[in-house]
């Protein structure tokens, strides 16, 4: 197929995966707490309500950044679908996530800079952990393409099932939930206001929410390449982690900035560590 | 009609705010949201932020240091907007009318859209309420049923 279709069928569909599964979220989460939950198509009303709100502006640098956070994060996902390079990918989704926490600074509400400066700390425990993640996928595949991947018969799931584990990680993290859930606060508990989403509003509440649409569709992409051969299962596998993540962040209470730093670097990438330096080894016994 | 107006009737978030009641209001408010009643069915979500919200949700009278915060609020929401007052006191002033520091009911202050009677409001008329007030938003935005 041309690339060109491939591209503008993933930016049209992904949004609605990530409202759909956004909204399964919320149904789920609110069974899991005994209530009844909203309709399945509630994150669609609450978007579509948020662009018919007037834009109230504290910072029009704050446009800016918002929008390069979307666009930045639109293009990490025409990587995936294109199956380009894994890395460029990966510091892309850095550049992305800087570009949400300078919109958090670029105003001058206290609890919107504590959620940026929350934000810088999320950046700094999932993105070594991406890094790694890319390389883990270099020492098996041999490349950082993603259409070599494709073209692995044994899926990556069976060499590289720590990264696996710390791949769910970073999901909790990009998608915001306890225990992970420092730089927004949901809702439900208001004592960082909302954090970094303070201070947006209205018609650029809508752009970040439909970026996190684009951000869980990606981030359940990545996680899906690890059995890329057949996808569907690794689609399963995606959902799967998905619906793992919802029961994640009912059973966990948030934890600090400094307590996910900790965990990230202490835990997951040692997982990645050990991963790669025992593809290796195996790499040199089968060149020996 | 577009699916923007159908939308805001879908997903009022709301903001409460607590003038100088009694705190009976502010709890029967929060009552709403505990999964026995679970206003979330409707897509109401309780925010802690002026500028996510759509209806205000205000409890207790007026007194004259609440008066410009609530105001300020009030500024704060970006349109379309919805005041709520719930109980006794913000609709009238209740058992406190007529103290030296009070001022009144809510809509001294802010036009008022819905009053929901009671002392306290009980959590069924505060959803009574919300519906009341989603009904004239709907008719506001051209999507009445």
């Amino acid at each position: 197929m041309n690339p060109v279709w491939i591209v503008i069928i993933a930016i049209v569909v992904a949004p609605f995966i990530g409202g759909l599964l956004a909204g399964i979220d919320r149904k789920v989460t609110a069974r899991l707490q005994g209530r009844y939950g909203p309709p399945l198509l509630q994150p669609f009303y609450d978007f579509f309500k948020l662009l018919g709100k007037s834009k109230i502006a504290t910072s029009r640098t704050q446009y800016v950044w918002i929008i390069s956070y979307l666009v930045f994060m639109v293009t990490c996902l025409v990587f995936l679908v294109l199956q380009l390079d894994l890395l460029l990918l990966v510091f892309l989704l850095g550049f992305a996530g800087v570009s949400f926490a300078l919109a958090g600074f670029s105003t001058k509400s206290p609890y919107s800079h504590f959620g940026a400066n929350r934000e810088l700390l999320q950046i700094l425990s999932y993105e070594p952990i991406l890094l790694l993640a890319a390389l883990g996928v270099y020492a098996q595949v041999g490349s950082f393409n993603i259409s070599e991947i494709f073209k692995q018969q044994t899926p990556l799931l069976t060499s590289l099932w720590p990264i696996f584990i710390a791949l769910l990680v970073v999901l909790t993290i990009k998608m915001r939930k306890s225990p992970f859930d420092i730089a927004t606060s949901h809702h439900g508990h208001q004592e960082l206001v909302k954090g970094i989403m303070t201070e947006i509003s209205g018609p650029y509440y809508a752009l970040v929410t439909l970026t996190e649409w684009y951000e869980l569709v990606l981030v359940l992409g990545i996680i899906s390449l690890f059995w890329a051969n057949p996808l569907w299962v690794g689609i399963l596998i995606a959902f799967a982690a998905f619906i793992l993540e919802l029961f994640v962040d009912n059973i966990n209470a948030r934890m600090t900035g400094g307590w996910m730093v900790r965990f990230c670097w202490a835990i997951a990438i040692v997982f990645c560590v050990l991963n790669i330096l025992y593809l290796y080894f195996i790499n040199m016994k089968g060149v020996l | 009609m577009g699916i923007i107006q159908v939308s805001q009737v879908k997903s009022p978030w709301i903001m409460h705010f607590c003038n100088s009641s009694c705190n009976g209001c502010d709890i029967e408010v929060l009552a709403c949201l505990t999964p026995l009643y679970d206003v979330e069915r409707f897509g109401l979500v309780n925010m802690g932020n002026p500028k996510h919200a759509d209806v205000l949700v205000v409890t207790g009278p007026v007194n004259y240091r609440t008066a410009r915060v609530l105001k300020n609020l009030y500024d704060q929401i970006p349109d379309p907007k919805m005041v709520i007052a719930v109980g006794a006191c913000a609709a009238t002033g209740g058992v406190f009318h007529n103290c030296y520091n009070i001022l009144g009911g809510v809509d001294k202050v802010l036009p008022v859209d819905v009053y929901v009677p009671g002392c306290a409001a009980r959590p069924e008329a505060i959803i009574d309420g919300v519906v009341l007030a989603l009904q004239k938003l709907s008719k506001a935005v051209g999507v009445a049923k």
